[in-house]
């Protein structure tokens, strides 16, 4: 039991922040529950003895990408005034997709069994940087090199749209 | 965990957090006396001996000065703004080895609070965490230059940390560990980083100027000509908090540096030093020298150099920063390949 | 055209080499200018513990003096409110009676004598007009008050006390060197 209570701790967090998110009326609040739910979520990844993911979910997601966000919509200054009243069948399209989703992850979570990481010597830390390193080179080499060209696309078509603007003007 | 081991680490924790607030303290009087010595003045030496009670005499300005909340601000946010400023500054410490080991009353402490495994990435994580403290602060203050301050900070900030970043991989792939234990380690004597990479140094420590909102980079909260920055609505301790965590964080950097690049506490002729508890000792202030003589710098560079103006300063980091340091990481990695190799 | 200055420099636009752009160098070079600065004389004087030393000429409050035998010189003629260019300073003439011969050298004498610090530039023209050598600058300065009144000095303020005669002789001397 005394072990479980940090995890309990984090969960709760991450929930409470996570309808934080998603409740809050002003975006900028929505983005910095945003944070708080990676920061509680990187808690549970040093739990699980990931170290690494649990910083770089940190640097990337909370440091940098929600930064980013954050700027947009400062510099939007939305509120709840310039909020537009979403048509009703909007938001039963919305809750309705968003359900199929739910039933769609439930169902495929419901017959899988959890992953383990087979017994030796460094069972569980698997998330330290060096076991993780070699894993990311070695066995799952090519799914990471092709999420790295995905990346390398996004950039070249952030690029080519922030080029394509300046031809006009 | 170990009852002795915990009260060892919160008693290390408090130590270094203490000589980190008083570090701090301690460099708003040194950066006044600095700027006054490099202009041909004398500084502040009304307030005790040499001006030394100057710091008290400034935080009880600060405490006593009206407590201003602009009324159509976010007033928690506000609040909260120069909380996370000051938190992140402090948390990056942890990391720091301040030494290796130090022998008091016959008791061994290690001088490391988290040998974490990954501890460069942690400061970086902390550094970047140090936006939020900023952008929360600017925009919640519900005024236009203090938006516009907020997001010139932290552009400048997120532009930095990619060169810094890039800087530092570098040093990893030299090194090949990324606990800041093991590098340091691996630097004793004279075998200090610098030496195999002037150039990630000049790159780091200008991302570090940057990354610190220092003059020459000091866009976010010049008073002259964009009236402040972020922290134009803040009074009292809350303005305090913005600028005595700027202070925090040079110590940091500085700390950082000297660890990344400088040997962390490694001094020249250290393995002719037989007895461990001396060893111990001189390695601590060995560290500590290495740290004020940057703190120096930052401060002769400030009131050297003029500012930069905004668009130098994004043409600076991303054009000419960057690309550096990519240079200079793919020239480290072939070095470590062919040494690797055998050549 | 003459030059206004020996330290004009022709400014151009030309790109710039390698060198100049790199920055470091010209960065190095104003760092060591300010270090050699750090290691200066200072400036600086400590104020109140160090004076800096007045001009033998410096003009500062007035003083209205009394003779050998402590009686006062001015015979309140009005030359030195005529020759003030500020209008600074008044004066109300009456006559002396019996019994105040040691008082009042003169058989007229200032009743009231006003001068306005505030309106004063201390050219030290109320001194060479006056035929008495009564009035004088010497070098103290105008102490701070808190309202405008209390500028404007009356005779208890500028006649100099008995028991503390006021020296004029370094200012007058010199002076009297000069001429």
């Amino acid at each position: 039991m005394m072990d479980n209570i940090p995890f309990l701790i984090f969960s709760f967090i991450t929930i409470l922040t996570a309808l934080g998110t998603v409740t809050a009326r002003n975006p900028v609040y929505s983005v910095l529950f945003l944070v708080l739910t990676f920061f509680a979520l990187s808690g549970h990844y040093i739990l699980l003895n990931a170290q690494f993911i649990a910083v770089v979910n940190l640097i990337v997601y909370a440091g940098a990408i929600m930064v980013l966000f954050l700027f947009v919509l400062m510099l939007l200054n939305l509120n709840k005034d310039s909020e537009a009243p979403r048509p009703w069948l909007w938001q039963i399209s919305a809750a309705l997709s968003a359900g199929m989703l739910l039933v769609v992850l439930a169902g495929s979570m419901r017959e899988a069994s959890l992953y383990l990481v087979k017994g030796g010597p460094e069972a569980g830390e698997i998330g330290l940087v060096k076991n993780l390193g070699k894993a990311l080179f070695t066995e799952f080499v090519v799914p990471f090199e092709i999420s790295s060209i995905l990346f390398l696309a996004a950039m070249v078509g952030a690029v080519m749209i922030g080029k394509k603007e300046k031809q006009q003007a | 965990m170990d009852q002795a081991l915990l009260i060892e680490k919160i008693i290390l924790v408090l130590t270094m957090l203490g000589i980190t607030l008083l570090i701090a303290t301690y460099s708003t009087y040194a950066e006044r006396k600095v700027a006054a010595f490099l202009q041909d003045r004398l500084g502040p030496d009304r307030a005790g001996p040499f001006g030394l009670l100057q710091p008290l005499a400034d935080a009880g300005k600060m405490f006593f000065k009206e407590e201003l909340i602009p009324a159509a601000s976010e007033k928690w946010l506000f609040i909260m703004g120069p909380g996370i400023a000051m938190f992140t500054a402090c948390m990056t410490g942890a990391a720091i080895p301040w030494g290796t080991e130090l022998h008091i009353f016959g008791y061994t402490l290690n001088m490391q609070i988290a040998d974490i495994d990954i501890g460069i990435l942690y400061i970086i994580g902390f550094v970047s965490m140090g936006v939020y403290g900023i952008m929360i602060g600017g925009w919640a203050s519900n005024n236009k230059y203090s938006l516009y301050g907020a997001i010139r900070a932290s552009s400048q900030m997120i532009s930095y940390e990619l060169a810094m970043g890039l800087s530092i991989i570098a040093v990893v792939m030299m090194s090949g560990s990324l606990s800041l234990k093991e590098i340091a380690a691996q630097q004793s004597g004279m075998n200090w980083n610098v030496w195999y990479q002037p150039l990630g140094f000049v790159i780091f420590f200008t991302c570090a100027l940057a990354e610190c909102n220092r003059a020459p980079f000091d866009l976010p909260e010049c008073e002259t000509e964009l009236i402040g920055g972020y922290h134009v609505e803040y009074s009292s301790m809350k303005l305090g908090f913005y600028l005595f965590a700027e202070y925090i964080n040079m110590f940091i950097s500085s700390a950082v540096i000297a660890t990344l690049y400088f040997g962390g506490y490694n001094f020249p002729f250290q393995d002719m030093i037989s007895s461990p508890a001396l060893l111990g000792w001189l390695q601590f202030i060995a560290l500590f020298a290495k740290i004020f003589f940057f703190i120096f710098v930052f401060m002769w560079i400030r009131w050297t150099l003029p500012r930069f103006r905004y668009d130098q300063l994004m043409h600076l980091g991303w054009k000419s920063l960057i690309p550096l340091a990519i240079l200079n990481m793919v020239i480290t990695a072939a070095v470590v390949i062919a040494r690797n190799n055998g050549f | 055209m003459e030059r206004l200055t020996t330290r004009a420099k022709q400014v151009s636009n030309k790109e710039m080499t390698l060198m100049e752009r790199i920055y470091l160098p010209a960065i190095l070079h104003g760092m060591g200018v300010t270090l050699k600065h750090f290691f200066m004389k200072k400036a600086s004087v400590r104020y109140p513990e160090v004076q800096r030393p007045f001009s033998p000429v410096y003009r500062g409050v007035h003083v209205l003096k009394r003779d050998e035998e402590g009686r006062e010189r001015c015979t309140a003629c009005g030359l030195c409110a005529v020759a003030c260019p500020a209008e600074a300073i008044t004066m109300v003439a009456e006559e002396r009676k019996k019994g105040e011969e040691h008082l009042y050298r003169e058989e007229k004498y200032a009743a009231v004598y006003e001068i306005n610090q505030l309106r004063c530039i201390f050219c030290g023209l109320c001194e060479e007009a006056c035929p008495k050598e009564a009035i004088f600058l010497t070098d103290k300065i105008t102490p701070v008050e808190e309202d405008r009144a209390s500028f404007i000095y009356g005779k208890d303020k500028l006649v100099e006390p008995l028991d503390k005669r006021v020296d004029v002789s370094k200012r007058q001397s010199w002076r009297l060197n000069q001429a």
